[in-house]
């Protein structure tokens, strides 16, 4: 059996860790509130600067669940896996990419038109070296994550996953990300769909924000 | 033998050929696929040469009947599934039958037409062009085409994805979620990708020669490859006698840069060393490699590091065959596993064209030559993905 | 050249996105990759994106960069040497 030991959102220009709210600025673009929510936490990793919006999301969930635990000292690096999924891939950057071949394209905007550029961002900032994996489904899959994280864990190396929902388009935003481990660890739930969608939809900070609507800006 | 998972077919199409019989031929004959841009208008054209598909779309749509205007990518992808289901000869309806895609550009051939007409004038372009850009699209018009509807999934992990794409379908047979898959994968040439790896200034304006101490980069490349994945139950009911199995495979994250491999290649080495673990195999077992051996500076040498600290000195038959097909990104693990697939059937290995010396640092010398005749049983296939995304997959003789 | 390198900070700063530097921090003479600044190599070829955007000047192979982007100093010499009349 394995479960959910940690779980974070990133939604309505809010931090939520553990469905507790760590900062929300619902002023300036989605990229200012993502800076300074950066700032806010103090961590010196200047190289999150340099990401894409995309990255920049997953970067602060991964953050909110993974500092307060020693992860690696738990752990062998290749027996944490990160399975990640979403809409857009990684669209919102490929359209920025497009618009800089104007004139010079940009190689540092290039190498982010990839949606596993992210899972490779959380992996060397938290020296994840696991199996990985970047799914692109419709919506928020809980059963298809469940069920693939289930696989995962059952690789009998694998002791840990980081897994779940990191999407943007424009000002739409959605970050579900849990840890599932094979030992419980504090009020842990039982690694199960059911429980996934109740925390995906998290009640009390709106709901993810909607998508046709913000795509067609 | 109760939860092997099987190859009961294979379908591919690249810049060697529309068919396994015409590529193996091509492998065969030494015949490379890399030449010049003549598909879609490029400010590259004539001056970076590429593995294409030498069909035209409008040929293409018409030799599957199927509309114009879909994207390339799902026409190249439909063409080697459509290849793959009849090779394998099962009805698809009688079993839980899943598609497993993979693509990292998605509909962007069609799409990056329509961009900047649409940018000026918001009134201007053909929403058609755009409407299957998604990724998951390309993977529904397959499942359309094969009339699959029991599982779809569409794996985007850059150049490793078909492989991970396989894994997936291997897995959820393996679990008895699914009876059969078609795994694989497929990505066509665009602008978007040939002037963002230009950018990179990793694309060889010469033909690419991986593994080479002279090496100076990549050519890309356009295709797709898939397997039909069959469970041991689907093998006995239809008795099939497949002759590869899926032995292992394995995905790491070298964790050390976006793109770039890390020197030691950590990520490739823990990939390689897990996928003959659950293969139960040890390295001197494997009769050859198939290379993700680019012709990048960096992967090779990376590569090349990690297979020397799994080998040493004594080290298989092996072999990059980019240099036939180009880089095909999102595709690649998937051709290559159909190349791996071939190299059991047929008892071969295929060359690693344009190697003339090797690299000072790792000091592989790969096959040069078509050799058949010789016994294969295990072969590994390697593909390393941007984002640190490494992954390894080996077939193994059904015998 | 002195007006040449407060340019390149400002500009260094702006292309690679270094939003916890200010021009003064970065040193003439302080080296820009690994150690120093600790870029990499896409910021390698951002710079020269940059040379090519700013000054017009084309770098063919991205061999010469590491020579090149040593520090703010010697890319201002590279300019000074190679800016088109």
């Amino acid at each position: 059996m394995n479960f959910i030991t940690r779980y974070s959102h990133v939604r309505n220009r809010s931090l939520i860790r553990q469905g507790e709210l760590i900062c929300r600025d619902l002023r300036g673009t989605l990229p200012d509130f993502l800076d300074a929510s950066f700032d806010s936490l103090g961590i010196g990793y200047p190289k999150f600067y340099k990401m894409d919006t995309l990255s920049k999301l997953g970067f602060l969930g991964a953050e909110m669940l993974l500092k307060e635990i020693p992860l690696l000292e738990d752990y062998d690096p290749f027996q944490v896996a990160l399975i990640l999924s979403n809409a857009y891939g990684s669209l919102d950057t490929d359209m920025k990419y497009f618009e800089s071949t104007k004139t010079v394209p940009s190689p540092a905007l290039f190498v982010y038109t990839l949606p596993n550029i992210a899972a490779g961002e959380i992996c060397i900032r938290n020296g994840i070296k696991g199996e990985n994996a970047f799914f692109i489904w419709p919506r928020f899959d809980a059963k298809q994550m469940h069920n693939y994280v289930e696989l995962v864990m059952a690789a009998d190396n694998t002791q840990a996953c980081v897994a779940g929902w990191v999407d943007v388009m424009g000002s739409h935003h959605d970050v579900f990300l849990y840890l599932a481990e094979k030992k419980e660890r504090g009020n842990a739930l039982v690694h199960a769909a059911v429980h996934l969608q109740k925390l995906y939809e998290l009640k009390g900070y709106g709901t993810a924000n909607d998508r046709s609507e913000e795509a067609n800006h | 033998m109760e939860d092997r998972v099987y190859v009961a077919g294979i379908g591919l199409i690249s810049a060697i050929g529309d068919s396994v019989d015409e590529t193996f031929q091509s492998l065969k004959k030494e015949v490379s696929g890399i030449s010049h841009i003549t598909l879609f208008d490029s400010v590259n054209r004539g001056k970076l040469p590429v593995g294409e598909v030498k069909i035209s779309n409008t040929l293409l749509a018409k030799r599957l009947s199927q509309k114009t205007h879909i994207t390339r990518t799902a026409l190249l992808g439909i063409h080697a599934a459509r290849e793959a289901a009849s090779h394998a000869g099962i009805d698809l309806k009688k079993w839980r039958t899943g598609l497993i895609s993979a693509t990292t550009v998605g509909g962007m051939d069609k799409t990056e037409n329509f961009f900047y007409n649409f940018r000026e004038n918001p009134r201007k372009g053909r929403l058609r062009e755009v409407v299957n850009h998604e990724c998951g699209k390309t993977t529904e018009l397959i499942a359309d085409d094969l009339g699959i509807n029991n599982f779809l999934s569409t794996v985007n992990t850059a150049c490793s994805s078909s492989v991970n794409s396989i894994a997936f379908g291997a897995r959820l047979i393996k679990h008895n979620e699914l009876d059969i898959v078609i795994a694989g994968g497929t990505d066509a040439l665009s602008k978007f990708t040939l002037n963002g790896f230009n950018s990179l200034m990793i694309l060889d304006p010469q033909p690419c020669r991986p593994f080479d101490a002279s090496r100076n980069g990549l050519n890309l490349g356009e295709g797709a490859g898939f397997v039909v994945l069959i469970s041991d139950r689907v093998r006995k009911m239809e008795k099939k006698t497949p002759a590869v199995y899926v032995g292992g495979y394995a995905n790491t994250n070298d964790s050390y840069h976006q793109t770039a491999s890390s020197p030691d290649g950590r990520g490739s080495y823990g990939a390689m060393q897990k996928a003959l673990e659950m293969s139960g195999l040890h390295p001197v077992d494997v009769d050859y490699i198939n290379l993700h051996g680019t012709g990048t500076l960096n992967n090779d040498l990376s590569e090349g590091t990690a297979i020397g600290r799994l080998y040493g000195e004594r080290y298989p038959k092996l072999s990059s065959t980019k240099a036939f097909t180009g880089h095909t990104l999102g595709a690649s693990g998937g051709i290559e596993a159909i190349f791996s697939i071939i190299a059991i059937e047929k008892q071969c290995v295929f060359p690693n064209l344009r190697f003339k010396n090797p690299i000072e640092e790792v000091k592989l010398i790969p096959q040069t030559k078509f050799e058949q005749n010789i016994k294969i049983r295990h072969v590994m296939s390697n593909s390393f993905g941007f984002g640190g995304n490494c992954s390894s997959i080996i077939f193994s003789a059904n015998s | 050249m002195e007006q040449l390198m407060t340019d390149l900070k400002r500009q260094i700063i702006e292309a690679l996105n270094l939003k916890h530097l200010k021009p003064e921090d970065i040193g003439d003479d302080q080296p820009l990759f690994v150690d120093g600044l600790g870029l990499d190599s896409i910021d390698a070829l951002e710079l020269i994106v940059l040379l090519q955007q700013h000054y017009n000047i084309k770098l063919a192979n991205p061999q010469d960069g590491p020579q090149i982007f040593k520090s703010v100093k010697s890319i201002a010499e590279f300019i000074k040497a190679n800016q088109p009349a």
